[in-house]
C-alpha cells in the first residue's frame, strides 16, 4: 500500500489532496467488487490506449500514471430530474431517477470524452484535414450518453448526420471517429464513407445518413426485423426537429402504430433545422404530441438521468404498445455544420446562455460534486485524460494511411459477380468487382 | 384443356407436381406452358419456402391477392407476417423494407407499377444501392423491388415510363427485366437470392403471356445467373438488343426480316446492370451491325450505353452506324393512335434492321 502511495505521487504534482484522504479512495478502489461492471469496463478501457489490465495494480506505474481510480461505487443515488416530464397519450414516467456514484462519474467522463472529440474536430476542419461536411454533436452529449445507458447492444440505433458522439456510445474508438473524418484506412467505414456515414453493424448501429429525414422509415424497418425475428429489442431512430416535418416520417409512424412495432422515435430538437429556427418551420413544434395517435414524451435533453429515464420508459413501452416518440429538448453550440457560424440567426447571448445555465457536463460535474462523489481536481484530471486520449487518437489517425487505389472499387456490391466497373478514363482504368 | 390444367396445378405446392408434369408429358410432345404471372408466382412461393427470412411487401399484395395477381395465394400459404398490405405511401414502406434488409431480413417490396417508385427514389438509390459502400461492406442491402415498368395500354403519361435506364445508371444496384416465364422464374429467384438491391422490372402486357417452359425451369433450385444475356435467336447479318416485352417484337421482326434474306441476332439482354457487354460485343463482332430496342423514352437511355459500348470494344468491326429504336420523345399520349406513334412496333425494327443492312424501304412503302 505505502510503496503504491509513494509511485503515485511520484509521477503527479506536488499540490495534491491530503495524503490520507487519497488513501481512501485508493483503498476503496483497489477492492472493486469481483463481479463485472460495464459501465466501469468500459470507462476503465478508455483510460490506457494501450493494453489495459484487470486489477487496478498491475503494471503499476503505468496503471498508476495513466488511470485514476474512479468510483466504483454502485450504491443507490437517488435523484430528481431537472424539470418533470410532460407526456402525450400515455402515462409520464417519475422524475425520481436511481443513479450511483460509478454511473455519474462514466456519463462526466463520456460526455467530457465527446465534448473534446467534437472540439478537436472543429480544429481538424479548420486545418483542413478533415473535408465535406462536418455536423458537431457538443453541446447534445447527453441524448448519446443517457440512451446508451439505458439500451443493451441488441437494441438499434439510427440517426442522421450528427453521428460522431452516437457512434462513440455505441463503442467506436476515437481512432475510427478522428480516421474516418479524415479518409484514412483505420477509419470506421475505411475512409469511404465520412462524417456522415459511420456505422458500426456489430453493435447495432445503423448510421450515419445524409439524407434528412429517411432514417426514421429505416428505423422503422429495424424495428420490424427486430418485431419478425423475435429479437424482444426496440429501434430507436433519432431525427432533428428540423427533420420532424419529412413526410415520409408519418408514413413510418402509420406502419409501425398499424403493425405494432417496436420503434421509439428520438426528436433531438435542438431548436434549429440547419438555419431555420423551429417556429418558421413547424406549424406545432410541439414535435412529442405531432405522432397524435402515437404517445409522446417531452425531455430535458440535456439532462443524462432524464434521457435514460426516459428511453428506459419508452422500450418497456414499445416492446409492449408499438411506437413512441421521444422529444429531447436539447442545444447544439456549433452551428449546423462547419460551413455555419450559427450565429447568424441565433444570438451569442442565447448560445452562451444554454452554456451556462443547462451544459450537460456542467449539470453533471455540479452533481458529483454537491455528492461528494469526485473532487473537482479529480473532475479535471478525467478531463484532462480525456483531452490527452484524443489527441493521441489524432496523432495516429494522422499517421494512418489513405485508402489503396483499388479501394476505389471494392464493396459497389456484396456479390459483384465479377462484372467490370470503370474509371473516370474507362480505356485507362478498369476493375473486375469480386 | 393441358393448358387449364397446367395453371391450375400450378396453384398447389410445387412437390405435387412432378406425378403431373409427367402424366402431362407422356401425352404431349410439347413442353409444358405457363404464363409469366404464374411464374412469377411461383418463384415467390418457392423463395418464401425456401427462406424463411424472405417476405414480401406492398400495396395489395395480400388480401386483394395482388393488384396483377402477381403474389396470388401467398397470403393463405404463408401468413400475415411474411406478406404484408401497406397503406399507399412508397416512402415509407421503401424506407421500411430498406432498413428491414439492414438487420439481416430478405424483403421483396412491390411498386404497384414503377411509375410510383419515383416517391421511394430516394430509399432506393440512397439508402439501399449506396450502403455497402458507403460502410465498407458492414451493411449489405439483400432486398428486391419488383413490379410493372414501362408502357401498358392507354394508361397515359403519368403511368407509362420505362425506368430502366435511370436505375441501371446507378452503380451499387442490380436491374433485372424478364421477357418470358423462363426469364421470370430464373431471374425473381437470382434476385431474392442476391446479398445486393435489385430492382426487378416486369411488364404488365406479359403477365398474361404463356410461354414454354422445360422441367428443368419448374425445379425449385433453377436460378438464371445476373449478369448474362441469352441469344433468343442466333443470326450472322444484324444484331438487335430488347429487353422486356421488346424482345417478342424483335423476334417477330427477325421473323419477317428471314423472309427477306437478313437473318437477325436476336439478345433478351435479361440484366440491364450489369449489362453483359461481352455477349453484346461478340454478337457485333459477327454481324457487324447492331439495333438497340427498348420501351423507354431515348435520351440517355438504355440503347445509348450499349450503343457506347459497342464504339468503345468494337469500333473496328461496325459496318453501319448503330440505330436505336426507342419510346417516342414525349410523355406517352391517351389516344390509342398517338400510343402506337409512341411506342416501338414491329415495323420500326424492321425499317432500322434494313438501314443498318443498307436495304432501306421508302417511307411510304411501311405506311
Amino acid at each position: 500500500m505505502p510503496t503504491l502511495l509513494s509511485a503515485w505521487f511520484n509521477s503527479h504534482q506536488p499540490n495534491l489532496h491530503p495524503p490520507s484522504f487519497y488513501s481512501l479512495s485508493l483503498f476503496r478502489s483497489s477492492h472493486p467488487p469481483p463481479s463485472p461492471n460495464p459501465t466501469l469496463a468500459m470507462a476503465l478501457s478508455r483510460f490506457a490506449s494501450s493494453s489495459r489490465s484487470g486489477s487496478l495494480l498491475k503494471p503499476l506505474s503505468s496503471a498508476i500514471s495513466l488511470r485514476r481510480p474512479i468510483s466504483t461505487d454502485t450504491t443507490p443515488i437517488t435523484l430528481e430530474t431537472s424539470v418533470p416530464f410532460t407526456a402525450h397519450q400515455c402515462e409520464a414516467p417519475s422524475r425520481t431517477v436511481q443513479t450511483s456514484a460509478n454511473e455519474l462519474l462514466t456519463f462526466f467522463r463520456d460526455m467530457a470524452l465527446m465534448r473534446r472529440m467534437e472540439i478537436a474536430a472543429d480544429s481538424l476542419y479548420k486545418a483542413k484535414l478533415i473535408r465535406g461536411f462536418c455536423h458537431l454533436y457538443d453541446g447534445q452529449e447527453a441524448v448519446a450518453v443517457g440512451m446508451e445507458a439505458a439500451l443493451t447492444k441488441k437494441d438499434c440505433i439510427i440517426t442522421a448526420y450528427r453521428d460522431h458522439c452516437t457512434f462513440m456510445a455505441r463503442g467506436g474508438t476515437l481512432l475510427e471517429v478522428f480516421a474516418e473524418l479524415m479518409g484514412r484506412q483505420a477509419g470506421c467505414s475505411r475512409g469511404k464513407g465520412g462524417s456522415m456515414h459511420f456505422y458500426k453493424k456489430d453493435s447495432n448501429f445503423y448510421g450515419g445518413h445524409g439524407i434528412v429525414g429517411a432514417q426514421v422509415p429505416l428505423g422503422c424497418g429495424l424495428a420490424f426485423a427486430q418485431k419478425y425475428s423475435k429479437d424482444e429489442a426496440v429501434t430507436f431512430a433519432l431525427y432533428g426537429d428540423g427533420a420532424a416535418n419529412q413526410g415520409q416520417l408519418f408514413e413510418a409512424l402509420n406502419i409501425s402504430a398499424l403493425w405494432d412495432l417496436p420503434a421509439i422515435l428520438v426528436c433531438e430538437n435542438n431548436h434549429y433545422g440547419m438555419g431555420t429556427a423551429e417556429w418558421r418551420a413547424a406549424k406545432s413544434p410541439a414535435y412529442y404530441k405531432r405522432g397524435d395517435y402515437a404517445p409522446g414524451l417531452k425531455v430535458d435533453g440535456m439532462d443524462v438521468l432524464a434521457v435514460k429515464q426516459a428511453c428506459t420508459f419508452a422500450k418497456e413501452h414499445a416492446l409492449k404498445n408499438g411506437p413512441i416518440i421521444l422529444e429531447m429538448d436539447t442545444y447544439r453550440y456549433h452551428g449546423h455544420s462547419m460551413s455555419d457560424p450559427g450565429s447568424t440567426y441565433r444570438t451569442r447571448d442565447e448560445i452562451t446562455g444554454v452554456r451556462q445555465e443547462r451544459d450537460p457536463i456542467e449539470r453533471i460535474r455540479k452533481l458529483i460534486l454537491s455528492h461528494d462523489l469526485a473532487t473537482e481536481k479529480e473532475l479535471k484530471d478525467i478531463e484532462k485524460e480525456v483531452r490527452k486520449e484524443v489527441d493521441d487518437a489524432i496523432a495516429q489517425a494522422k499517421e494512418n494511411p489513405v485508402p489503396e487505389s483499388s479501394e476505389l472499387f471494392t464493396n459497389v456490391y456484396a456479390k459483384g459477380l465479377g462484372v467490370e466497373s470503370f474509371g473516370a478514363d474507362r480505356k485507362e482504368v478498369r476493375a473486375t468487382l469480386p | 384443356m393441358l393448358a387449364t390444367a397446367s395453371q391450375r396445378i400450378l396453384g398447389q405446392s410445387f412437390q405435387n407436381i412432378r406425378p403431373a408434369v409427367s402424366v402431362l408429358r407422356s401425352y404431349s410432345s410439347a413442353a409444358k406452358q405457363i404464363t409469366v404471372r404464374d411464374a412469377l408466382n411461383s418463384a415467390l412461393d418457392e423463395e418464401m419456402s425456401a427462406d424463411p427470412k424472405v417476405f414480401l411487401m406492398g400495396e395489395e399484395v395480400g388480401e386483394y391477392q395482388g393488384a396483377y395477381k402477381i403474389t396470388k395465394g401467398l397470403l393463405e400459404k404463408y401468413g400475415p407476417e411474411r406478406v404484408l398490405d401497406t397503406p399507399i405511401t412508397e416512402a415509407g414502406f421503401t424506407g421500411i423494407g430498406v432498413g428491414a434488409a439492414y438487420y439481416g431480413l430478405k424483403p421483396v417490396v412491390e411498386f404497384m407499377t414503377f411509375n410510383f417508385s419515383m416517391q421511394a427514389i430516394d430509399h432506393i438509390i440512397n439508402s439501399a444501392a449506396k450502403s455497402n459502400y458507403m460502410s465498407a461492406g458492414q451493411i449489405s442491402v439483400p432486398i428486391v423491388f419488383r413490379g410493372p415498368n414501362g408502357a401498358a395500354a392507354g394508361v397515359g403519361a403519368q403511368h407509362s415510363q420505362c425506368y430502366a435506364s435511370w436505375y441501371a445508371s446507378c452503380p451499387g444496384l442490380k436491374v433485372l427485366s424478364p421477357y418470358n416465364s423462363e426469364d421470370a422464374r430464373g431471374l425473381l429467384k437470382a434476385a431474392i437470392r442476391d446479398p445486393d438491391p435489385v430492382v426487378f422490372l416486369e411488364n404488365e402486357l406479359l403477365y398474361g403471356e404463356s410461354f414454354p417452359v422445360s422441367d428443368e425451369v419448374l425445379d425449385s433450385s433453377f436460378c438464371l445467373p445476373i449478369g448474362k444475356a441469352k441469344i433468343e435467336r442466333e443470326g450472322k447479318d444484324v444484331t438487335i438488343t430488347a429487353f422486356s416485352k421488346m424482345v417478342g417484337y424483335a423476334l417477330k421482326a427477325a421473323e419477317i426480316l428471314e423472309k427477306d434474306g437478313i437473318y437477325a441476332e436476336v439478345i433478351n439482354l435479361r440484366s440491364i446492370r450489369p449489362l453483359d457487354r461481352s455477349t453484346i460485343n461478340a454478337s457485333v463482332r459477327k454481324t457487324n451491325r447492331l439495333i438497340t430496342v427498348e420501351e423507354g423514352f431515348p435520351q440517355h437511355g438504355v440503347g445509348a450505353e450499349i450503343c457506347a459500348s459497342v464504339v468503345e470494344e468494337s469500333f473496328a468491326y461496325l459496318d453501319a452506324p448503330v440505330e436505336r429504336i426507342a419510346g417516342a420523345d414525349v410523355p406517352m399520349p391517351y389516344a390509342a393512335n398517338l400510343e402506337r406513334l409512341a411506342v416501338p412496333q414491329i415495323e420500326d425494327i424492321i425499317r432500322a434492321a434494313k438501314r443498318a443492312c443498307y436495304r432501306s424501304v421508302p417511307l411510304a412503302a411501311t405506311a
